[in-house]
């Protein structure tokens, strides 16, 4: 097939998060400014120096049964709910092919993790050795496999265009939604469903963050933990789930009369090439994500009234990010309305970009920018540098075209900028 | 004390619940672990482990793959049971 440049647009929208069990209550928490963060009861965590995180708010296998459940990393899990919620949201009454309105062999699943099931690996090396070879499970390989919640929502959903899997940290949930956007415009597949899932507290991820010094130890105040932008932040705290989208080209999403969120106007991509795991302190590997966006898609700087950061709370990471959409939008920086919603969520690894594609397309759809919550005293580097929406939500202009960013940037170097247009 | 056929397909039928959420009552020495209840080969593995870990026997994987209905295991169970 030649490839094509075609419009692609989102239809449907799914989630499971720290603040609901699905989309709309995930929203209602982020406009609310609402903290998924708690105290980690479990008996492991009393000798870990971070002892809090963002659980789920739904457990999954509250909504999943048992026998499907029990085969499924827990990252798989959230994943399928997130793609069952969106698929349905979009309108389909069945997998592909059964209904009508898809085609199997032109549908396609990207569903990214930064770190893939990780505790089913480490549950099942557990079992090795407290119970021996014969206990551990048959299902460990499919669990575990990182490409597990892409191959579980393809199976759900009847894709056979292709099922990826991009692994790039934090940023592979809006490496995952780029790679879907290109696959419609590429002419490959008509219908993607794409997005990102993470499912990793555990004490082995959460000993060895915290021994990283990334993670906040603000364990005396869960909810005011995850602090983007304020001069008291030191660190991420950890959160899972995940966030899915239905993407599809604005042609197909037309002739069966689909609702249409938001257009999905393209990717910036970048690598820093500076440090494995150290932001680049100037944001000179985000800017060229940003330009990079900019020259390949036709989204106008005029245009933009809201970001939904990357801001995970770290003291460099944040201030990096503001800098360098400063650097590449000049004046037009003011007036972006800047959201950290990891402030609510905690940081979903590579959950993030699927779970802030979500909140980034609502916020066009909705017009409304969530808060970034806990910020009591601004950076004044923060400050200097953009307009960060503190405390409560705030409208977005109500009339004309506004278009958004959603950033994920991950350890390795990785920098994604996806963006968003009202339609 | 060995188990009795009863027991044994009373054992089976609650193994079976757990890993494929099939009614106990479904579980029959007629029927099959693939046609019927949703056992597929990956899960049967986890019905043979808790097998053999319920009623203390050893069921190598070569025998395995002639167990395909209740009545199969009922019967491999009855003669190997330690």
């Amino acid at each position: 097939m030649s490839p094509t440049n075609r419009t692609v647009v989102v239809t449907g929208i799914g989630a499971t998060t720290p603040l609901g069990g699905d989309a709309a209550s995930t929203w209602e928490g982020l406009v609310a400014g609402r903290s998924g963060v708690k105290p980690l009861e479990q008996e492991w965590a009393a000798d870990q120096a971070v002892r809090i995180a963002a659980p789920v708010a739904v457990e999954p296998t509250e909504v999943i049964p048992r026998p499907q459940a029990r085969r499924l990393d827990r990252s798989a899990q959230f994943a399928l709910i997130a793609a069952t919620e969106a698929w349905a949201d979009a309108g389909f009454e069945a997998k592909a092919g059964e209904d009508p309105n898809v085609d199997p062999d032109r549908l396609g699943a990207v569903i990214a993790s930064g770190i893939g099931g990780v505790t089913t690996l480490l549950d099942q090396y557990d079992v090795l050795k407290e119970k021996g070879v014969r206990r551990v499970s048959p299902h460990t390989v499919p669990m575990l496999m990182p490409n597990g919640p892409s191959a579980n929502v393809g199976l759900a959903v009847g894709a056979r265009a292709g099922v990826h899997t991009p692994v790039s940290a934090c940023a592979s949930g809006a490496e995952a939604i780029g790679y879907a956007i290109e696959m419609i415009r590429s002419g490959r597949a008509d219908v993607v469903v794409a997005g990102g899932t993470e499912a990793a507290i555990h004490p082995l991820p959460i000993a060895a963050f915290g021994n990283m010094m990334a993670m906040s130890k603000n364990n005396d105040d869960p909810e005011g933990a995850s602090r983007p932008y304020d001069v008291g932040r030191d660190g991420f705290v950890l959160g899972e789930g995940a966030g899915v989208v239905v993407l599809e080209s604005a042609e197909h999403a037309a002739a069966r009369g689909a609702r249409v969120y938001a257009e999905a106007v393209g990717q910036g991509i970048s690598a820093d090439a500076h440090d494995i795991v150290q932001p680049e302190p100037e944001g000179r590997g985000i800017s060229a994500a940003l330009r990079n966006l900019l020259d390949r898609t036709d989204l106008d700087p005029a245009e933009i009234v809201h970001v939904n950061a990357h801001a995970t709370s770290t003291p460099a990471g944040d201030i990096a990010e503001l800098k360098a959409l400063r650097k590449v939008f000049g004046d037009d920086a003011d007036h972006f309305a800047v959201s950290a919603t990891k402030s609510m969520t905690g940081h979903l690894l590579g959950g993030a970009g699927g779970v802030e594609s979500v909140a980034t397309v609502l916020a066009l759809y909705h017009r409304v920018a969530p808060p970034t919550i806990n910020v009591e005293n601004l950076d004044p580097e923060a400050e200097a540098a953009a307009d960060v929406v503190r405390g409560e939500a705030r409208k977005l202009p109500v009339d004309g075209r506004i278009a958004a960013l959603n950033d994920s940037f991950g350890f390795g170097g990785h920098n994604v900028v996806l963006a968003f247009r009202s339609v | 004390m060995a188990a009795t056929q009863e027991e044994i397909v009373a054992g089976l039928a609650e193994i079976v619940n757990e890993i494929a959420g099939i009614p106990v009552e479904d579980v029959q020495l007629d029927k099959s672990f693939t046609d019927d209840l949703d056992v597929d080969s990956l899960s049967m593995v986890e019905v043979v482990v808790a097998a053999e870990e319920r009623f203390d026997v050893k069921i190598p994987d070569d025998d395995v793959k002639n167990l395909k209905t209740v009545g199969d295991a009922t019967d491999y169970i009855l003669k190997h049971q330690g």
